[in-house]
Order: structure tokens, then sequence, then C-alpha cells
């Protein structure tokens, strides 16, 4: 039942993108949103979809799978748009009763929502090509300077981690909790709303007890591997740059000097 | 009054691919009445078995029958099912989640719509049936026993007045002692109340003692199916499904091989011992 739920979604693929070290893929995810947001006129938003279009194909990840991250904000994506169509002030091209659309609000429309699109694609293709774990090995790195400020960076980045890993592990035991309460008589899907949030209660407190019993035990497990943070702890897998991380560095920064031609 | 399986398949996540099936073309029937154990490797598919007995997963092909209705049939009340054929899932003092043991014992019976007095009394029952004695009633499911807790799990699926009771591997993380109780219990359930036993184990030792039939799962099918006696006379082919037989069995079987003429009959390590002093002294 909850089983389909996927999240950290990593598509599997051998790729360039899939290849490139997790620095260069969230500097580039950071380069590519800021440009979104600095681009002024068609031709800026042109570059902006060659660009992703470009890294997608590279990528073998499927558009289909890609535009289905769309889905959770289709809603914000109307709301948006209707609210910036109609009530936004300017030289008007159509009137009908109350209704008045201006070429601003037609612009902005498109604009706001184009960068609405590709902010998510751009940050979901992201997470595509790169593992939950690479992910925070690579903020781990690149956030290292805050530590000079006290900032606990390793501890953020090993919570971050763990968390990612519980998940998969948290979805099984609620099916398995949700077949064990249902195999009692619990009906989770008829009945009023109240009804509906009572019989989670059966689920969630063991869930509870669960998840708390098994971070007790990793607790366990990390103390008795001589864990104790960060400090001159090793990598078995360190990041490297190499020679191709370079060159989409450069092709990065290239694509954002875009941003003062057009 | 029996549960029937007829050429029940089943897969995992997306139908029509093959690399997720974990049943193929299963028939099976349990009888009212038996004590039987399903043995096999581990991801044979024991438990997914199991619980297509009370309809929690549907099979993907084929048909389950509940006393010869088709439980797939529109108006076929899943609720009585599952009333009828009680599910105690692998570790299932996991899914506890009461404040007081009573009360989590009453959670099945007050969901399958009894009355309220009913619900106390088969609660109480049921308990007193599993052996939680009176003093623990209003205490904290937390504040119990592995063992305990796994009896008031137990009690928590009887109390509902199950005819057909399939455990999943009910003595996995048990000290010796406590699996002995637990299968006392599943004895006494068997023969006082006439209840029809089914229990998932990976010990051999456990079905010789208490099962009357064996149904041997291997890669999603069944390949043997009959009595212990029977069963355990296929040392080679169980062997090569990653199973084993009983060590008495194993010992008379060994002793036979190297020529002792000894009855190879055995199931229990009394009735080895028995066979043995009669070789000897013959
Ligand atoms: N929720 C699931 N999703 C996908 N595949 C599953 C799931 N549960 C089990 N499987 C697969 O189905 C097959 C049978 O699993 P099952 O749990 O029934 O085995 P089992 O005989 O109970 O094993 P064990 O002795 O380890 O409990 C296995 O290959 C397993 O990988
Ligand atoms: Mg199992």
């Amino acid at each position: 039942m909850i089983r389909d739920i996927t999240i950290g979604q990593y598509y599997r693929a051998d790729s360039v993108i899939h290849r490139l070290d997790p620095r260069v893929k969230i500097v580039g995810t950071l380069l590519y949103i800021i440009s979104l947001f600095a681009f002024r006129g068609f031709a800026g938003y042109a570059a902006a979809v060659v660009f992703f279009g470009v890294i997608v194909f590279l990528s073998k990840v499927p558009l289909s799978y890609i535009l289905r991250g769309l889905k959770p904000v289709f809603f914000v994506l109307i709301f948006t748009s209707v609210l910036n169509l109609f009530w936004t002030p300017g030289e008007s091209f159509f009137t009908w009763g109350v209704i008045d659309l201006t070429w601003e609000g037609l612009y902005k429309t498109i604009f706001i929502a184009l960068r609405l699109i590709f902010l998510v694609l751009g940050s979901s293709l992201m997470t595509f090509t790169t593992t939950p774990n690479q992910l925070t090995d690579a903020l781990e790195k690149l956030l290292g300077p805050l530590r000079h400020l006290r900032v606990p960076v390793h501890e953020l980045s090993m919570m971050m981690s763990i968390a990612l890993r519980f998940i998969p592990i948290l979805v099984d035991e609620t099916d398995k909790i949700m077949k064990a309460q249902a195999a009692r008589g619990a009906d989770f899907e008829s009945g009023s709303i109240m009804q509906r949030l009572k019989s989670m209660v059966p689920i969630l407190i063991p869930l509870f007890v669960s998840a708390v019993r098994r971070a007790d035990d990793l607790a366990l497990a990390m103390d008795a591997r001589c864990y104790h943070g960060g400090a001159g702890r090793t990598k078995m897998h360190p990041l490297r740059y190499r020679g191709q991380d370079f060159v989409a560095y450069i092709v990065c920064i290239c694509y954002s000097l875009l941003i003062f031609v057009v | 009054m029996s549960i029937v399986l007829k050429n029940v398949s089943y897969t995992y996540g997306k139908s029509g691919s093959d690399c997720g099936q974990a049943l193929k073309d299963i028939s099976l029937e349990i009888h009212k009445g038996e004590f039987l154990a399903i043995v096999g490797h581990t991801g044979s598919g024991k438990s997914t078995l199991i619980q297509l007995f009370n309809g929690l997963e549907r099979a993907t092909q084929g048909e389950v029958y509940f006393q010869g209705e088709n439980i797939y049939s529109k108006g076929f009340s899943m609720k009585r099912l599952r009333s009828k054929v009680g599910l105690v899932f692998q570790y299932p003092e996991h899914q506890l989640f009461e404040a007081t043991v009573i009360k989590d014992v009453e959670f099945g019976p007050r969901n399958m719509g009894q009355e309220p007095l009913q619900v106390e009394l088969n609660s109480f029952q049921a308990l007193k049936d599993v052996g939680i004695s009176e003093e623990l009633l209003d205490v904290s499911v937390l504040a119990l026993s592995g063992g305990q807790k796994r009896r008031v799990a137990i009690a928590g699926v009887l109390a509902m007045q199950p005819e057909f009771l399939v455990l999943d591997e009910p003595m996995a993380g048990l000290d010796p002692a406590g699996r002995r109780e637990i299968f006392s219990l599943l004895k006494k359930l068997h023969e006082e109340r006439g209840i029809t036993i089914v229990f998932v184990s990976h010990s051999m030792e456990d079905v010789a003692e208490y099962a009357d039939r064996v149904v041997v799962m291997n890669q999603g099918q069944i390949v043997l199916d009959g009595k212990p006696r029977r069963i355990f006379h296929y040392e080679k082919e169980l062997q090569q499904i990653g199973l084993g037989v009983p060590q008495a069995a194993q010992l008379v079987h060994r002793l036979a091989e190297r020529g002792a003429g000894i009855e190879q009959d055995c199931l229990t390590a009394d009735e080895s011992a028995a066979a043995i002093l009669r070789w000897l002294e013959k």
C-alpha cells in the first residue's frame, strides 16, 4: 500500500552526468537556479531550456520520468499563473467584463511559470543522477569551511545520511505494521476523517517505538565501532576531482556568464 | 471446512515482470484440524504464502477458497475471513500499541464488531489461554518481557476466535524455554480448542516434534508435502534446497549408510535412541 512512495528518487543509469563529482552537480544546480532568476527576456530562458535539454540527454534519464517531478507543484503553478495573469496592472490587450489582461501580466506569468518549472526540474535532475549518500558527502565537503565558524558540519551531514538511510526501512516497517493491524480487522480506508485519523494510531505508535528502538541500536553499534564525531575520520571513497569535473565546471561558468550577456 | 489455494501465483511490484515472482503456481489445501508446518529456505516465499490465506495480499493469478467460497468474489467479507483465519506475523510483539495489555488484546475483537461484553470475555479468555496472569492485564505492554509480549500478541489474534491460526516463525528470537512455552500453547489450542494451526519454521526439530503435516517450499513452489516421517526420507533433496532433517534422524540415516541394519523411520531423539538400542541388541 505505502510502497508506492519513492523518496530521494535516484535513477540508476550509467552516464557522464551520473559519474560527475557530486560537488560539481550541486554547484551547477545552484548556478542554474540563480541564472533562472537573473535572466530577463526570452533569449535567457531559451538558453536555460537548451542547457537543461542537453543535460537531460547526457544523463540518459527518460524525460517522462523527469516531468513526473512536476506533479506536486502543479497546483502552485496554476495558482500563481492565475494570480499573475489577472492581477498585474499595465497596458491591457483584452478586456471583457471584470477580466482585464495586460501584456505585463502575460509576460510575468510566462516567466514565473518557466522559473518554477525549471527550478523543480533542475533540482530533481540532480537527485535523479546523484545518490543521497553522494549528496551528503558533497555537502559536507562544500560546507566544510563553515567548521571554523563552529557550525557542526560533519554532525549535520551524518544526521542527514542516517535519516535518508532510514526512510526505506521505515517505509518497510510501516507496511508490515499496517498489514499486521489489518489482520486484526483494522480498517484504514473507510469512515469519516476523524475515524481515519484515529485508525492511524495503531500504526504510528508501533512505528515510533520501533524507530526509537532502531535509533538506540544504531547508536550502540556506532559506539561499539568507536565513532566519536568527525575529527580525524577518513572516507572509504574520498571525493576527488577528475578531468571531466573541471570541464563541467568550465561549462557551468560559461553558462552563468550568459546572465551578463542576455 | 478448509482453505484451498488453486494455481496461485504472486508477484511483487509490477505484475508481468518475472523478477519479483515470489509464488509460482501453488495449489494447496489446508484441512480443518491439521497441525501444519511450512518450511523453506530464506526467500522461498513462506511469508508471502501465508498472507494469501486471509486475503492480506491478493494473488496475481489463481483463486483462494475459504470454506468453498471464492474470497475474491464480490460481496465476500474480508473482515469475517480475517477473524476466522487469524494471522500472527513474525515478531508480533512489535505491533502492540495500546496502553495496557487487555486493551491491546481487545483491539481485534472490537474491530470485528463483537458486543462489548463479548469483547471483554473473549480477550480475558485469550489471555488466560496464553498463560498471562491476571495481575498483568492492566500493565503497560512495554513493561513485559519478550516472551510475554509475544504471548500477548498471540492473544490479540486469538481473541477474535479464529478457526485457523497461522503463525510466521512464532519462535524466532526466543530462548529454548520460550520456544517450548509457545509450542505447548499451540498444542493446547490445537487439542482443546480444535483450532487448526499453521506455522512457518526454520527448525526441523520443531517440525518433527509437533507438526502432523509438512509443506516444503523452494523458490516460490511447493516441492514436498506430506507427513514429517515421509518428508524426512528425502534427506538429499532437502539438503539441496538448503534444508536438513532433524539431527536425531540424521544420525540414524548415517548409521544406515555405514551398513547398520537399523530402522530409519525416526523423527525425534527418543525414537532414534530406541531404534539404536534395538539395533545394538540384535
Ligand atoms: N515487499 C516486498 N517487495 C518485493 N519483494 C518482496 C517483498 N517481500 C518479499 N519479497 C521477495 O519475495 C520473495 C519471497 O519472500 P518471503 O518473505 O515470502 O520469503 P520467506 O520464505 O518468508 O523468507 P524468510 O525465511 O527469510 O522469512 C523473496 O525473494 C523476497 O525478496
Ligand atoms: Mg518470512
